[in-house]
């Protein structure tokens, strides 16, 4: 069922490459094993919540090779990574893997939630992926905790420096 | 190769962020079992919050500590199953993978780094069930807690992938379970065990991730436990730090303490409340400390 009537009859574009490619690469490599018996759906703690999330589904369509519906999707963001479906999937896809392919996928196209955005930033600067308020860090002290470890920005960019995402103005996503 | 139960403890973020409670406890437990504990010489992020939008990027990240944790020469044990498993997952990953560990051995060595794979990666409760014995922690029980029943939450990063982690059954998970009951308490079971609290869909979609909370809770309720046992900060963020809003939206009274596992086991070692930072909960749970 379609939310948007006039486009029921556009065909939906193919790139029947796509899987091709998510086979290539570390984490995808097991996608066309996968033959749609749903048990990483059925499994999944978030489907069971989600009337849009389904694995098996998001499975497909990469095989089929609906490649802008399903990275501009909002709900291949709503896998919590629990890896139930992939220690569960008869034919050993990694489902979890496979997603998380995709998302980076999504990723280099610009699509990034906000939370990543923020998450990259923070540790970029400190080490930490939250900004650890400076009450915390004051608090240690009076709880007897040792000082808490520094990050060293300048050598986190350096190994990073080859990596482009967050550089070119990513487009950023709201919560759905 | 290191002395036995000497570790480099690796905090990850969000227990320094806010859940420190658990960092006390754990310290104190720890010590009290004779695993020393070494700080991370310098710090960054495991890399998991990253793998959705660059698995390049948490490769990296995590490798950096892995090196740093080499030239220390000392074994990583965490506090977070998410930073545990990922630490498990890149070790393994680059020792097998030739190719992609000399290019991200081409990136660290840019900050004088190198990865090899000779250092291991243990979750505290791995350390506590394999190199302490589950002989030593009954040994240190000074007060059982004979009168308290309490369910487990294991969470998901401790468990799975399996192929990775693989020192617990992820479909019926022991390890925890032996270790409430080390402490006198009685572990029970209840529905849906080893579900996903939900933290991770925070922020992408909060209404999912709440259902999953309330659902967990309700389970725990039905079987009457006094306490949920937690030790994954993301878990115990979910479940005690949104236990006021998961009740307010859902119109449900729970009212159920969330305790990290080194508090726990500290109660049981007869250190008081106050050394444990019971007063870092939001959930009250003077009421189980009654019963201590």
């Amino acid at each position: 069922m379609t939310e948007n009537n006039e486009k029921v009859k556009q065909p939906v574009e193919l790139d029947l490459k796509f899987k091709y490619k998510i086979s290539k690469i570390h984490g995808g490599e097991k996608l066309m094993r996968c033959f749609q018996c749903g048990t990483c759906t059925s499994d999944c703690p978030i489907a069971r919540f989600s009337d849009t999330y389904r694995p098996r589904q998001i499975i497909r369509m990469a095989q089929l090779g609906m490649k802008d519906k399903v990275l501009h999707s909002d709900t291949l963001w709503l896998c919590a990574a629990c890896f139930t479906c992939t220690d569960r999937c008869p034919q050993d896809v990694e489902v979890a893997n496979v997603i998380r392919v995709l998302r980076n996928l999504a990723a280099e196209e610009g699509c990034i939630p906000q939370v990543f955005k923020e998450q990259y930033a923070s540790i970029i600067e400190s080490g930490y992926a939250y900004k650890i308020p400076e009450l915390r860090l004051k608090k240690r002290e009076t709880t007897g905790l040792p000082p808490l470890p520094k990050g060293d920005a300048g050598k986190i960019k350096k190994t990073l420096s080859e990596i482009k995402l967050f550089n070119n103005g990513a487009k950023m996503e709201g919560q759905q | 190769m290191t002395a036995q139960n000497k570790y480099l403890l690796f905090l990850g973020c969000a227990i320094p962020y806010r859940v420190s409670a658990m960092e006390i406890s754990a310290r104190k437990v720890l010590g009290k079992l004779g695993v020393e504990l070494v700080e991370m010489p310098e710090f960054n992020c495991c890399g998991l919050p990253l793998d959705p939008v660059s698995h390049e990027t948490m490769l990296l990240l995590a490798a950096r500590n892995l090196a740093i944790a080499e030239k220390e020469g000392l074994p990583i044990l965490t506090l977070c199953p998410g930073c545990a498993g990922t630490l498990k997952k890149v070790n393994k990953t680059l020792k097998e993978d030739k190719v992609l560990r000399e290019e991200i051995n081409r990136k660290l060595k840019e900050t004088d780094l190198e990865f090899k794979g000779t250092v291991d990666t243990k979750h505290m409760i791995q350390v506590l069930v394999e190199d302490v014995g589950l002989d030593k922690i009954k040994q240190s029980v000074v007060k059982p807690l004979t009168r308290i029943k309490v369910a487990e939450h294991n969470g998901c990063h401790i468990l799975r992938p399996e192929s990775f982690i693989g020192f617990d059954d992820p479909e019926d998970p022991k390890v925890l379970k032996s270790l409430v009951e080390a402490t006198g308490a009685k572990c029970l079971d209840y529905m849906d065990e080893t579900e996903c609290c939900g933290a991770p869909s925070v922020g992408v979609n909060d209404k999912v991730a709440l259902q999953l909370a309330r659902d967990k809770l309700t389970h725990v309720k039905d079987v009457e436990a006094q306490a949920m046992i937690t030790i994954c900060p993301f878990c115990h963020i979910m479940y005690d730090t949104n236990e006021l809003r998961i009740e307010k939206t859902f119109n449900e009274t729970y009212g159920i303490p969330i305790i990290h596992y080194p508090q726990l086991l500290g109660l049981a070692m007869g250190l008081s409340p106050a050394e444990l930072a019971f007063n870092e909960l939001r959930v009250n749970s003077s009421k189980l400390l009654e019963q201590v």
